[in-house]
């Protein structure tokens, strides 16, 4: 029992970061039509900025800032210089296009920063946590992650929910030729919607990093974890995301301590696999089912 | 006819290989080896995305498969070698068979999560078993060349050969089918699918056939790429492998096989090439290693830039009047096209 529980809320710890990530692939995914494969490489990026603030300030919340608020410019600075420019092409383009980024910025970390393996420190006390003599398997950096994703989570759905710059964003991800002739200026929005991705995938870097090291590839196997949680929770719905990221790391978690670590992965195939073929739009896909 | 124009000009090509390999060095012979091993692969990616309409990031998984089964009858069954990349191919397919079936009820981003997702955790499976698939260090794979070619031929231009043959025999093939019954249903269901279901069309036979048949190719070429690097390992089949294969088939232009030969090319010779640059302009080694990969991604988002329908579209363009074959809408690949988003988001 004791086992479990741990398990279990560890797998919460790594399953809201899976969340952080597919979050920002759906509000891209939502915005834009595109899949971004370059989310984990943009979150590594900024990771290495954080980095470099704390070793240079030896303060980790600037860091921390830093990370987030070049997460937001990467974001728009990409969206502007490349995704606006294939927008109306076949969408197999974009998929080429975000493979570059990502292995353009793989190689541009790596060739400023070196390929080495750096350790990122973590926000707080990573000593496990303990109710009474219980272990609960979580320290205090894990309650912290678990937090910031589920704030940064609920803010973005009250920026979504109950501001105007919100409505913008839903009416040009629902019907973007309307939201023009309403007089939206679509292109600023999706600037906006990839800009707050990039955060939000900087966040998840940040939150990450200092249980897996840093290196120009550090991201690639989380991004996959984040975009398998959002293709199961279904690539429309943010709630999805965070429910996904959940029961992927819940499991992932789950599997990893009972059965060994060497078939983590095939466990997540196992669980993407059954919610598609019982769901093949995700969980908490809204859209008809399609016919033929 | 079309069987004797396409078997013609393949006859053409392998005489021009065959000069190629006997003037080239050692190193040329086996980057032509695997090239050759490449294109097979990628050929089979390029009919299933550009003629099907599905998309598969995981390619790399089936190329692993038929990899560890090419690798275990030379092992322990010593089999021929045509007889092996048969089986390799068979393996290939029955894996696509299998994935198909799953795949048919997919669309767009959930078929590339679901493939992503296996190029990651198949190669998993090498190291649980490792007694049988020899765990990370892999298995060896040796082939020698045949007595008749003397002591002294070069084993590089043996592999080349091979390579080359099974290479341009796949390709034969795949344009038969690509002009046959099958290539034009597959084109009816990417470009319209519930038109091609109701002129009679069995979608999803049709669908599972192309993963079929596409796996079985990656199957090939995983068994090429495992007799050209001597090694099977899970190292060599990560999900980079499989985003190669995906980058190949779309940078050279979806649905033509002359566009899988121009995107493997970019594949294998780009790296290098730049790699060559690099050291020469004396970079340091970190810089050195690092400049041909993002050398590799700045040419990725150019090329799409550039030429929205890869480098054979782009070609067609520049050098004839014909029309473009392969630059049908994919709307399909999205999870519903545009014209239909509202009514079905109207309906929540």
């Amino acid at each position: 029992m004791q086992e479990f529980v741990e398990f279990t809320l560890g797998g919460v710890a790594y399953g809201m970061i899976y969340a952080a990530i597919g979050l920002s692939l759906v509000l891209i995914w939502r915005g834009t039509r595109i899949l971004n494969y370059s989310q984990g490489g943009m979150a590594m990026f900024t990771t290495y900025v954080a980095l470099i603030v704390i070793n240079h300030t030896g303060n980790y919340w600037e860091g921390f800032g830093a990370a987030l608020a070049s997460g937001l410019v990467l974001g728009a600075v990409i969206e502007r210089a490349v995704v606006r420019r294939i927008e109306n092409k076949p969408p197999l383009n974009a998929v080429i296009v975000t493979i570059g980024l990502l292995i353009f910025l793989e190689g541009l970390a790596g060739i400023i920063y070196g390929g080495q393996f750096r350790s990122f420190p973590p926000a707080f006390s990573i000593v496990g946590l303990t109710l009474g003599s219980t272990a609960l398997g979580i320290s205090r950096t894990d309650v912290f992650t678990a937090a910031a994703v589920l704030a940064a989570a609920l803010l973005l759905a009250a920026l979504f929910q109950f501001t105007a710059v919100g409505l913008r964003l839903r009416a040009t991800a629902f019907a973007p030729n309307v939201a023009r002739l309403l007089g939206i200026r679509i292109g600023r929005v999706l600037t906006l919607g990839w800009a707050l991705a990039g955060l939000i995938g900087a966040l998840a870097g940040v939150l990450v990093t200092p249980s897996t090291f840093l290196y120009p590839n550090s991201m690639d196997s989380i991004f996959v974890l984040g975009f398998t949680a959002a293709v199961i929770g279904g690539l429309e719905s943010p709630v999805g995301a965070v429910v996904g990221g959940l029961v992927l790391g819940v499991v992932l978690n789950l599997a990893g301590g009972y059965l060994g670590s060497d078939l983590v992965s095939l466990f997540g195939l196992a669980a993407l696999m059954l919610v598609l073929m019982v769901r093949p739009s995700g969980l908490f896909s809204t859209t008809a089912v399609r016919q033929v | 006819m079309t069987l004797a124009r396409h078997t013609g000009a393949a006859v053409l090509v392998a005489a021009v290989l065959l000069v190629l390999t006997v003037r080239l060095g050692p190193f040329r012979d086996y980057q032509i080896a695997e090239l050759a091993a490449y294109v097979t692969a990628v050929a089979g990616l390029t009919y299933l995305i550009g003629l099907s309409g599905q998309i598969s990031i995981g390619h790399g998984a089936f190329m692993a498969i038929g990899a560890y089964a090419a690798a275990l009858l030379l092992l322990h069954l010593h089999w021929p070698l045509e007889a092996v990349f048969a089986a390799s191919a068979l393996a290939g397919a029955a894996a696509g068979g299998i994935i198909g079936v799953a795949a048919a009820r997919l669309r767009g981003p959930y078929l590339a999560g679901a493939t992503l997702m296996l190029a990651v955790a198949l190669p998993s499976l090498a190291d649980k078993y490792a007694g049988v698939l020899g765990g990370d260090q892999g298995l060896s794979v040796s082939i020698s060349t045949p007595a008749f070619l003397g002591v002294s031929f070069p084993p590089t231009r043996w592999l080349a050969w091979i390579t080359c043959a099974a290479a341009l025999i796949t390709l034969v093939l795949l344009a038969n089918l690509g002009r046959s019954r099958i290539g034009r249903s597959w084109r009816a269901l990417r470009d319209n699918e519930i038109a091609a279901s109701l002129s009679g069309l069995n979608v999803a036979r049709m669908q599972i056939l192309a993963f079929v048949i596409s796996s079985a190719c990656a199957g090939l070429g995983g068994a090429l790429f495992a007799v050209v690097t001597d090694i099977v390992s899970p190292g060599a089949f990560t999900l980079a492998l499989s985003i190669s294969l995906l980058t190949a088939a779309i940078l050279g232009g979806l649905g033509s096989l002359a566009g899988a030969v121009w995107g493997s090319l970019v594949l294998v010779f780009v790296p290098t090439y730049v790699q060559d640059v690099a050291t020469s302009h004396g970079l340091s080694s970190a810089a050195s290693s690092n400049v041909p990969i993002a050398a590799y991604g700045v040419v990725l988002i150019l090329v799409m830039l550039a030429f929205p329908s890869g480098i054979q579209g782009g070609l067609r363009r520049l050098l004839g009047p014909v029309a473009p074959a392969a630059s049908a809408p994919f709307n399909l690949l999205r999870r519903h096209s545009p014209a239909s988003e509202h009514q079905e988001e109207g309906t929540q």
